[in-house]
Parts: C-alpha cells; sequence; structure tokens
C-alpha cells in the first residue's frame, strides 16, 4: 500500500508539478492539485503504464482523490 | 441587379458602411523569438552584423535527407516565460507565439484589466500549427494504439491553440483568431489586427505569427517539392535571396509579435509609440497552389491595395521588406510586381530579405518582418540581403547587399506571400502627430 502511494505520489508531482507535501491521500486531483479533466486523463493512462493494469473509464469517472487511485490500485493488482 | 448589404432586410442595422469609424493604429510592442535572437535585441543586432542563423539540423537525424541544413531557434527558454507545469501542455510553436507575445506586451505596458479586457484581442496565426505534437502522438498510435494518445493532442496541435492560450494567460476576451495563410500569415495576422482597431472593434491587439515545424516530415516534404536549398556543405550561405545562384529557401521557425493600438488608447496611458501602421492590402494569385502568378500581378495587386489603402504615392515608401525567399520563382516574380507597382522609382528604393539571416519563418514569418520594418525605422538602419554575390539579370533592384545601411526611413511596405497565392503588404510609417 504505501509503496503503492509512493509510486502514485512520484506520477502526480511530475506530471502536476505540484510540491510533494500537497499530495496526501485526502487531496483531490481538481481543487487540491489543480488538475483539469485533461490532466486527468492524461494522469490515469500513465498511472495504467506504471502499474501494467487498465482501468476503466466508468472506474475513473469515480476517482477524485489520491487515496482513491491508490485504493483501486492496490485493490486491482 | 446586385444590391448592397445595407439594402437586405435585417443586415441595416450592422452595416455601417461609408459611416464606419477610422481610428489610427500605432506599434506600442514589439517580441521576437527567431534564429537569429530570442529577443528583439538580439535578433536586430545580429541582422544588422549580417549573422546567419542557419546551420546543420541538430533535432533529428538527417543523414538521408536531401536537405540537411536550417535556421533553428537556439536559446529559447521557454520556462523564461511559461509555468512550467504548462510547458508540456503547449506545442513549441505556441511556446515561440507566447514568448514573443510576453515580449511584446512587457514593451508596450499595457496592462488588460476587468474594464479593458473586452477591448484587447489575439491575431496570432500559424502555417502549419502543432506539427510536432500531432506526430508524436501519430507515433504513439501507431505503436501502442489508441488508448495511450494524449489527451493534449487536439488542443496543442490546433492553429488556434496561440491565439486561444494567450488570451487566457492575459484575461484578453477582445477579437480572437489564428489567420492562415501559408507563408503569408504573419502579414495577414498583423494588418488584419490593423484594420479590426482601425474600424473601433478593438482597443488593442496582441498580433504575428508563429512557426515551428523543422522536424522530419515538414522537411521531408518541403524538400520533395524541390523548394528548399540544398547547399548542405556551406549553410550560411544557402540562403540567398536575389542572387543569381539562389537554390531555394531555408526553413526557418520562430515567432514575431507585435501589441497594436488605438492612437486614443496609446496616448491615454501615456505609451511610448514606435511606429504607425497606415496600409493594408491583400490579395490572391488565383492561378496556381504553390507557383507564383507568372507575371506577379497577385503580388501588385496586394502593393496597390496597401499604397491605397495608406493614401500614398510610390514615391512616398522608402524601404521594402521583402518577402525575399531565395527560391529562383519568388524572387524574380516580387522583383517583377515591384516594378510593376513602383514604376521606374522601383531602381530608387532600397529593399532587402532579412531571410537570407533566418531563413524563412513561413507563418511566422511576416510578424518578425513587421518587427524588422518598425525597427528599420526607429534605428535609421536596413538590414543588409546577405550572400548576394552575383547579379540575376531578372532581378536588377537595389536589394541592400551584404552590408547593413544607414538611411532614414519613414516608410517601410513589408510583403508577404504565401502557398495557395495568398498575397499580403503592409505598410508601417514613422509616427507622426499629423
Amino acid at each position: 500500500m504505501s509503496d503503492v502511494f509512493e509510486r502514485v505520489k512520484t506520477i502526480i508531482v511530475d506530471r502536476l508539478s505540484v510540491d510533494g507535501a500537497k499530495v496526501t491521500p485526502e487531496a483531490t486531483f481538481k481543487e487540491d492539485l489543480g488538475a483539469d479533466s485533461l490532466d486527468v486523463v492524461e494522469l490515469i493512462m500513465e498511472l495504467e503504464d506504471e502499474f501494467d493494469m487498465e482501468i476503466s473509464d466508468e472506474d475513473a469517472e469515480k476517482i477524485t482523490t489520491v487515496g482513491d487511485v491508490v485504493n483501486y490500485i492496490s485493490s486491482h493488482q | 441587379m446586385i444590391r448592397s448589404p445595407a439594402q437586405l432586410p435585417g443586415l441595416s442595422v450592422i452595416y455601417r458602411g461609408g459611416e464606419a469609424v477610422q481610428k489610427r493604429v500605432v506599434v506600442t510592442g514589439l517580441g521576437a523569438v527567431t534564429p537569429v535572437g530570442s529577443t528583439v535585441e538580439s535578433f536586430w543586432q545580429n541582422l544588422l552584423a549580417g549573422k546567419s542563423g542557419i546551420g546543420l539540423i541538430d533535432r533529428f537525424d538527417v543523414s538521408e535527407y536531401p536537405v540537411r541544413i536550417a535556421g533553428q531557434v537556439k536559446g529559447f527558454q521557454a520556462e523564461d516565460y511559461i509555468e512550467k507545469k504548462e510547458i508540456r501542455r503547449f506545442d513549441m510553436y505556441a511556446q515561440f507565439a507566447v514568448g514573443a507575445a510576453v515580449q511584446a506586451l512587457r514593451q508596450s505596458g499595457l496592462q488588460i484589466t476587468e474594464e479593458n479586457a473586452a477591448r484587447v484581442g489575439v491575431y496570432i496565426g500559424s502555417g502549419i500549427g502543432g506539427l510536432q505534437t500531432m506526430l508524436e502522438n501519430y507515433n504513439v498510435l501507431r505503436d501502442r494504439g489508441p488508448k495511450r494518445v494524449s489527451p493534449f493532442l487536439v488542443p496543442m496541435m490546433m492553429i488556434n491553440s496561440a491565439s486561444g492560450q494567450i488570451s487566457i494567460m492575459f484575461g484578453a476576451k477582445g477579437p480572437n483568431l489564428a489567420p492562415v495563410s501559408a507563408c503569408a500569415t504573419g502579414t495577414h495576422a498583423v494588418g488584419d489586427a490593423y484594420k479590426i482597431i482601425a474600424r473601433g472593434a478593438a482597443d488593442a491587439m496582441i498580433c504575428g505569427g508563429a512557426e515551428a515545424t523543422i522536424c522530419d516530415l515538414a522537411l521531408a516534404g518541403f524538400a520533395n517539392m524541390k523548394a528548399l536549398s540544398t547547399r548542405n556543405d556551406s549553410p550560411e550561405q544557402a540562403s540567398r535571396p536575389f542572387d543569381a545562384h539562389r537554390d531555394g529557401f531555408v526553413m526557418g521557425e520562430g515567432a514575431g509579435v507585435l501589441v497594436l493600438e488605438s492612437l486614443e488608447s496609446a496616448k491615454a496611458r501615456g505609451a511610448k509609440i514606435l511606429a504607425e501602421v497606415v496600409g493594408y492590402g491583400m490579395s490572391a494569385d488565383a492561378h496556381h497552389i504553390t507557383a507564383p502568378d507568372p507575371v506577379g500581378f497577385g503580388a501588385s495587386l496586394a502593393m496597390q491595395a496597401a499604397l491605397d489603402d495608406a493614401g500614398l504615392r510610390p514615391e512616398d515608401v522608402d524601404y521594402i521588406n521583402a518577402h525575399g525567399t531565395s527560391t529562383d520563382l519568388n524572387d524574380k516574380l516580387e522583383t517583377i510586381a515591384v516594378k510593376a507597382t513602383f514604376g521606374e522609382y522601383a531602381y530608387k528604393l532600397s529593399m532587402s530579405s532579412i531571410k537570407s539571416m533566418t531563413g524563412h519563418l513561413l507563418g511566422a514569418a511576416g510578424g518578425v518582418e513587421a518587427v524588422a520594418s518598425v525597427m528599420t525605422i526607429l534605428t535609421g538602419m536596413i538590414p543588409p540581403t546577405m550572400n548576394y554575390e552575383t547579379p540575376d539579370p531578372e532581378c536588377d533592384l537595389d536589394y541592400v547587399p551584404n552590408k547593413a545601411r544607414e538611411q532614414a526611413v519613414d516608410t517601410v511596405m513589408s510583403n508577404s506571400f504565401g502557398f495557395g497565392g495568398h498575397n499580403a503588404s503592409i505598410i508601417i510609417r514613422r509616427f507622426m502627430e499629423n
């Protein structure tokens, strides 16, 4: 779990150019991390590559926080 | 019987015909990102020094290409102008556009506020737009499938992305468009923006052209048209407008942007006025998609229309900043068209092509050359046509060969002609109160 979080965090920091301290499980992509809808689509693609998995569009739409992503990845690996 | 728009039902309200306002339009800011310098100062100094920005292409492997040279922008730092997080969202052409726009806005001192936002517009065109982004994503599509194509592909490749992004960066809510006319784009952008202000539809316009197409696909395409110089062994001598041994143009890239403003607006805020835009003409060759009209009639029409628009006689023009691409046909036909427009006086005026140093910036050329035109007036120096060694009997005007010329210049015509047969000429004058 913590390993997943760290890997997700690294990608978010790189892609969204945000301070690592802001990337907490509670942080929302749109409000807290300043991502727009296109940023989120791109981020999902990166995560699919990183974790070698597919996140369906339906599931992706439910993701709003960093914690959502980490939980999703952890439970689908 | 043909009815005027005013006679058509429902249109009389918006059609103002001859009663339209006509405001004076001045230049208050300049910005340039070019192969000879990424600021107006360095661009201008290098042009006057006759320095070439053309060299071997080092961004991709060109060993299989018949053409291996171009004018690449060097030393441009996008992070000087765009937030780091955002840079990846801008195609290189839009990065150049933003760089030049920021420079021009800084010089103008124009502040875009809630009060004036609707009166400030953006009109930055490109010949081709975000081609490199498109190619990168095509490679992703081919290699990894449709699910990996970037959601930013479309907003980055579209030709209007620079105009849109710049309006967002500065909150400019006035008229906004990206004109497209291949190598005439930049001049059309400045000319159209001038007219938008002149007719009272905006108080200020951020206008010009941007291009970044030095990549494998475009190089191959232009090379296979036989449009490019193949002088790979001497890149700095490859672009030689009007010289008898010219063998094609050299691809360049960059952006040239001006802040145009109504005289009233510039005066009201105490802005430094750099020059005035006084004339604009455009036309089509209606002849061939790439070859110019064999008698130069279309180009001559645009120059005459610009003179008429300005209410000037040919003798009032001191200097022509030529399209001068270094192709056999362009330089010959531009010379013929200048002679047709200016008559005997054509032999007395100075005419030079900065493409001899920058290469051909395609859709950005007219923007960068408008900047050079203003600088000519401000500094009293005409940039040379470099590499002019062997006179061509068909090109017999004064091309300011090989050395910058000190000459007081009040009135400049800048020409641009594009594939498609588009012709555009603008006239820029020293600002005088009356």
